[in-house]
């Protein structure tokens, strides 16, 4: 069993009418899984006796017609807490960490009949777009095990992508949905800053964090980010807006849609192979009745440098709670209280959370605030009012999800600024809070390429309206790697 | 901005800040780096900003108000569970001060 031929709507379909159980399915889910997932490391921890016991439950219970995502098998990114389910970021410091509540995005999960299969690897702390900072197993990509399966949400990435199972869950701080997603060849939603509640996800740059659906196809992301969207009283940022239906809409009718191109997506800095990809696409969506016009987007350069002040900043402040006290990893042999900090901080965390503490500190201290941290939230402005006109205007912006195709595992890793610069074209979303969408869109060498939907804030519906109207005029969706699944 | 945008000494001190600690290699090698980094911070100070305010939340709220209703939690075992070293349903810790000898 794997999840190339069928969607959610069609396993729904068989689950409802019996054909297939969900005991069955689970069974067929964690058979696949040991199978492929020997090859490409996607998982950390696994929760087969629960979910089994859920499914056969679930049986007797019934499933509920109305309900496309009961039954289905769902991995979680291993920064989303699980009660009773061990939950590390893949951090040593929280190796053995058992949460005691679930995130509301997990119990919308469990409440809604979804069986959690297990945690997904990922960059510890989110803080990487590779996976290979996971302190515990580097994820390799489906497509070519050589190769990373992006960051940091790369395990869910490589899950879906492998056909382990139909939805995965990630988090998005700078493009760590989106990237992987671009990886993969899959659809990853980065929903709009407070559509999803983040009680529950282990922070990291708390004004940018937003959990969101990985999919193989639109529609099925758009049920995936029905079931988590909408206000919840433990986050104050959560919004209370009206969450619409997200898989309404899906009719493949974009005639007359306005849709931008910045120039700045489409410069020397993309692979020139990634360029031919999206200006394919653009045709794509011209024949579909749209139009795409070229845009400006001019501080968008500035993201960079801005995300990295301002994520490090959060980053430092939020990972002052790992102390070795209540939870978590503390060294041995300590003299006392100050050594019991330092030490299980300097033992506890790996080199890219060190590195973004270091810089979030720095940037905070004192002497250096007013021209880094400052300027980084007036940059963030700019950024912003380059945006809102271009949205004057347009009703979504389109380009490439990331510079290059996936590279090869250890090339970029000795190098931060190197590894900074793949989420050039995703970061402006986060720092302005606005919903942005990965679809497969092409290959380049045999490795596949995302186009980026970037939308007002609040309209993932238009996201989702343009991308399935993409994926029903071409078959990239279709294609699955050699090495997942019963090829 | 000062030509040595940051050297060993600032970074150890930062670490001291931040709680963690570096052997000499170690502290070479972020030194190295953070200077990178930062050096391609050092491009923001291009940017005109004279009058533009700070963005430190996109959130679509204000203030998130609500009833103030006590709730019943009955978790303590499971929070210890995960407590480093506990002793009579406490946590336990080192001491603040050192006590040079005995241990504890």
């Amino acid at each position: 069993m794997d999840f190339f031929n069928q969607d959610l709507t069609s396993l729904h379909a068989d689950l409802v009418n019996k054909k297939l159980s969900a005991e069955e399915l689970t069974k067929a889910t964690f058979e696949n899984l040991k199978q492929t997932d020997a090859k490409i490391d996607s998982f950390l921890n696994l929760n087969e006796d629960a979910a089994l016991a859920t499914a056969k439950a679930l049986d007797a219970k019934g499933i509920n017609a109305d309900n496309v995502l009961a039954g289905i098998p769902v991995g979680v990114k291993d920064n989303i807490v699980t009660k009773d389910l061990t939950t590390t970021a893949a951090s040593k410091m929280l190796e053995n960490f058992v949460p005691v509540y679930n995130a509301t995005v997990v119990d919308k999960m469990t409440q809604n009949d979804m069986i959690i299969v297990g945690k997904t690897n990922m960059d510890e702390f989110a803080m990487g777009g590779s996976t290979e900072n996971s302190a515990f197993k580097v994820t390799k990509n489906p497509w070519d095990v050589s190769r990373v399966p992006g960051g940091s949400s790369g395990g869910s990435a490589a899950a879906v992508a492998a056909g382990i199972v139909p939805v995965a869950y990630g988090s998005d701080t700078g493009g760590s949905i989106r990237q992987p997603s671009s990886f993969n060849g899959i659809v990853g939603m980065k929903p709009t800053y407070g559509r999803v509640s983040r009680w529950g996800l282990i922070a990291f740059g708390s004004s940018l964090d937003q959990i969101g659906p990985m999919t193989r196809t639109v529609k099925d992301n758009a049920a995936a980010l029905n079931l988590i969207a909408g206000n919840d009283v433990h986050d104050g940022t959560s919004s209370e807006r009206e969450v619409p239906d997200f898989t309404a809409g899906l009719d493949g009718d974009i005639k007359g849609m306005k849709i931008a191109l910045p120039k700045e997506y489409m410069d020397e800095g993309i692979d020139p192979k990634v360029r031919e990809v999206i200006k394919a696409a653009v045709k794509q969506f011209e024949a579909l009745g749209a139009t795409v016009e070229e845009v400006s987007l001019p501080h968008s350069r500035y993201g960079v440098s801005a995300y990295y002040i301002i994520a490090s900043s959060e980053a430092s402040s939020n990972l002052q709670r790992f102390d070795g006290i209540r939870y978590g990893f503390r060294a041995q042999d300590v003299k006392n209280l100050e050594d019991v900090y330092v030490r299980s901080r300097s033992e506890g965390f790996g080199d890219e959370v060190k590195r973004r503490i270091m810089l979030g500190t720095f940037s905070l201290s004192a002497g250096y605030y007013d021209a880094y941290f400052h300027k980084a939230g007036q940059v963030r402005t700019l950024i912003i009012n380059d945006f809102n006109k271009v949205f004057e205007d347009y009703d979504l912006i389109i380009g490439p999800t990331a510079p290059t195709p996936a590279f090869k595992i250890g090339d970029e890793i000795s190098d931060p600024i190197t590894m900074y610069m793949n989420d050039v074209l995703t970061i402006p979303v986060n720092l302005a809070g606005l919903p942005g969408m990965s679809i497969p869109a092409g290959f380049a060498d045999g490795m596949p390429v995302g186009l980026q939907l970037i939308g007002k804030s609040f309209d993932e519906s238009t996201l989702y309206k343009a991308g399935y109207a993409f994926e029903q005029a071409t078959d990239f969706h279709q294609a699955t790697p050699d090495l997942g699944g019963q090829h | 901005m000062a030509e040595e945008r940051i050297n060993a000494e600032q970074v150890a001190h930062v670490a001291s800040l931040a709680k963690l600690e570096f052997t000499p290699d170690q502290l070479g090698t972020f030194t190295g780096q953070l200077e990178k980094i930062i050096g391609m911070f050092e491009e923001l100070s291009t940017v005109d900003t004279d009058g533009v305010p700070v963005t430190s939340r996109v959130t679509d709220r204000h203030n998130a108000l609500r009833e103030d209703v006590a709730v019943k939690s009955d978790e303590r075992a499971a929070l210890l569970a995960n407590a480093p070293e506990t002793a009579n349903g406490l946590i336990k810790v080192p001491a603040i001060i050192d006590e040079s000898g005995d241990g504890e």
